[in-house]
């Protein structure tokens, strides 16, 4: 984005906090992949590497009381909402301290209250569920709004166009992004769907859409931005197609041999956290030191995160059996009213 | 021109079996195609199609969207239209996406208007990987409900290729529950002629006279290892594997009982109307004369497949059940 546009409508600590939490979400990224590397994290291990800047621009855009059904891809969200790094590397090892206490792991976290709806793997099952997340705050008359996101791989599956549709007839507070990174484990975008921008897809159900530049953090943040207000303002849904490249395989497993090298130097010239590094140094918001000091700092947290996790206490076999049924108790606590009102 | 008899000899895995199978099929029937989410290139996320793509090209081994009631969908009306779909289900847990289709659809076109839908669905199924609640579970449950539908369960690769070619020349939606555990942990020498394992026919694994451990799947394995371990204590168990879940065998199951006069039916599934619940009726219906004991059910308790290594060892049934509850039936 333009120099000037950023800085006349992001405020300097704003910018400040995003590249914060690209830093956390990429050491803390990184910390994980490493684990599993070395055999310490088993199960699926998918990672936003290089595509940092759609979850810490769009979850930076919400205010407290608003929710997210985020996709596989979307650590800074969870961050951002609350979610601790230690709580992430516990729920990855399985421990008691992780938001499922060992029961689901890597990515597949929750908390209503701290505004996130628990990620399912079936990929876009999730969207119907926000539409009535929406649902619910429309018809409270309350100004709370949901994102919900998923893959371009995900929006091949019927509850995509199922909750677009829904939405827009409806009018629902709620935006819809979609992740493009081009792949969908090892399916192109020509197989996945016969179009080249997933934007398309949103003319079908009445509701406007922008194509943003995924990488870029500051294009990230605004556009939630405009797509927030108007569903706060009763204007119904949006829908953005963030364009980015999955830079890893599909999960560290996968060496993603299918990807052409040459579409993975294009865009490693293109990293957000190098982009947001540049935007920083042009507004004169930031320099190399204290990009370091942040590099430091988050290297430091991710470290003690990784200590607290190990320190936790894997749950004990019998703990299986708890959970299957909510009691009136559970219901009574459940975080399902706007936190400011209370 | 290949034959069906070109695969070499020597030890193959459970995976290789299915391979084997997939492609002897496909060389022996032109009309035997495979779609699935990253099948080609990729060779599928368990590498069952590896080279698959370059073998047979694009249009018979087809790449789909992300969207597994589409391409069941699909498959069905291909089906219906002449040729014999093989789909994926990348997991089995993602059949749940399919569900209408193969319920209402697949399971009840013969029944209403005649019309055949010879097609097979392979679902990868099964815990000790630590998948979690989405990349472990056994849903044959889900689908033993509805009529219309054949389920079969292999637990060695003899009994994978065998089946999966009965499934495919089958008249009917099949449903091949392939267990992700077994994969690549066990092997066997296979026949190198064409054959098939029949659909509808149990096998008794080990044969025994004092209590029958009726199983599938995985657990099949486990019940060998305690059959063993109990042999020494003078207790003889005869493992009898399902292989087909629908329809079941009954006569094999009740055979067996009445041998035995005992029975633990064993499964991985949640414990609550799966398919062990259905054989415990049966025998109580058909063998109660010949019972000596209770009917003793082992499996999986009523949650979903947790996580943590733990919580999954705590959940998934263990060889020292089966023993436990063997030497409590056998002093029966
Ligand atoms: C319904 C369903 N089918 C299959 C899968 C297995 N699977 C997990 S991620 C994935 C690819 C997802 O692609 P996309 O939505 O583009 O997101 P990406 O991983 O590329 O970010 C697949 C096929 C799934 N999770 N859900």
């Amino acid at each position: 984005m333009d120099l000037a546009d950023v800085t006349s409508q992001i405020k300097r600590a704003d910018l400040l906090h995003m590249y914060y939490y690209l830093r956390l979400t990429r050491a803390l990224e990184d910390r994980i992949t490493a684990l599993y590397r070395q055999g310490r994290i088993v199960g699926g291990c998918y990672t936003s590497h290089g595509m940092e800047a759609i979850a810490v621009g769009y979850a930076s855009a919400l205010e407290r009381d608003d929710v997210i059904a985020p996709f596989h891809r979307d650590m800074g969200a969870f961050l951002i909402r609350g979610i601790t790094p230690g709580e992430v590397l516990a729920q990855y090892l399985g421990k008691r301290t992780g938001p499922t206490k060992g029961k689901d792991g890597n990515v597949h976290m929750g908390d209503l209250k701290r505004g996130i709806i628990g990620f399912v793997s079936h990929l876009a099952d999730n969207l119907p569920v926000a539409t009535g997340a929406a649902l619910a705050f429309k018809m409270r008359g309350e100004s709370r709004i949901v994102v919900a996101g998923t893959g371009d791989g995900g929006t091949s599956r019927g509850d995509f166009h199922e909750a677009m549709n829904f939405a827009a007839v409806r009018k629902l507070p709620v935006v819809f992004f979609c992740t493009n990174n081009q792949y969908a484990y090892s399916t192109p975008l020509r197989l996945q769907m016969a179009i080249t921008d997933v934007v398309e897809r949103a003319k079908a159900y009445g509701m406007p859409g922008e194509i943003v530049d995924g990488n870029d953090v500051a294009a990230v943040y605004l556009a939630s931005k405009r797509g927030i207000a108007k569903a706060r303002a009763g204007e119904g849904p949006t829908f953005f197609e963030f364009k980015t490249m999955r830079m890893h395989g599909h999960s560290e497993h996968d060496p993603a041999k299918y990807v052409p090298p040459e579409l993975l130097e294009e865009w490693k010239k293109r990293d957000p956290i190098l982009a947001a590094e540049r935007l920083l140094i042009e507004a004169g918001y930031g320099d190399e030191t204290y990009f370091h000091e942040i590099l430091e700092r988050v290297k430091k947290e991710v470290e003690a995160a990784l200590e607290f996790a190990e320190k936790s206490p894997l749950p004990e076999g019998p703990e299986v059996l708890e959970g299957v049924f909510a009691t009136d108790a559970d219901l009574s606590h459940q975080a399902t009213h706007s936190r400011s009102a209370a | 021109m290949t034959t069906a008899t070109s695969h070499a000899t020597g030890e193959v895995t459970y995976l290789e079996a299915i391979s084997q199978a997939l492609d002897e099929e496909m060389m022996r029937d032109e009309r035997v195609f495979l779609m699935g989410e990253d099948i080609g290139q990729y060779g599928g996320a368990f590498r069952i199609t590896e080279g698959f793509l370059d073998k047979y090209g694009e249009w018979r081994i087809l790449d789909t969207p992300l969207a597994e009631s589409g391409f069941v969908g699909a498959a069905i009306g291909a089906a219906m239209m002449g040729l014999r779909p093989v789909v994926e289900m990348q997991f089995a847990d993602f059949i749940s996406c399919a569900f209408d289709q193969i319920t209402e659809v697949a399971a009840k076109n013969h029944y209403r208007w005649g019309a055949a839908v010879p097609m097979v669905i392979r679902a990868p199924f099964g815990g000790g990987i630590h998948g979690g609640p989405f990349h472990s579970e056994c849903p044959e449950g889900w689908f033993f409900h509805s009529p219309g539908l054949k389920l079969v369960a292999p637990s060695t690769p003899y009994d994978a290729k065998g089946l999966l070619k009965a499934a495919i020349r089958d008249p009917n939606p099949v449903i091949y529950f392939e267990h992700k555990f077994l994969y690549r942990r066990i092997k066997a020498t296979l026949p190198t002629d064409d054959y098939i394992v029949p659909i509808g026919k149990a096998d008794v694994k080990r044969p025994g006279n004092d209590i029958s451990v009726i199983t599938y799947g995985a657990m099949v394995h486990l019940a060998l290892e305690a059959a063993q371990m109990l042999a020494k204590e003078g207790i003889d168990l005869e493992v009898v594997d399902l292989r087909t879940l629908a329809p079941l065998d009954k006569e094999a199951i009740f055979s067996s009982v009445h041998k035995t006069s005992k029975a633990i039916v064993l499964h991985e599934d949640n414990k609550t109307g799966g398919i062990g619940a259905e054989v415990a009726a049966l025998l109580a219906e058909e063998c109660f004369d010949s019972l000596d004991g209770p009917i003793v059910r082992i499996a999986a308790p009523d949650t979903p497949v947790p996580f943590s290594t733990p919580l999954e060892e705590f959940f998934l049934p263990k060889t020292s059940d089966i023993v436990a509850a063997a030497r409590k039936l056998a002093a029966y």
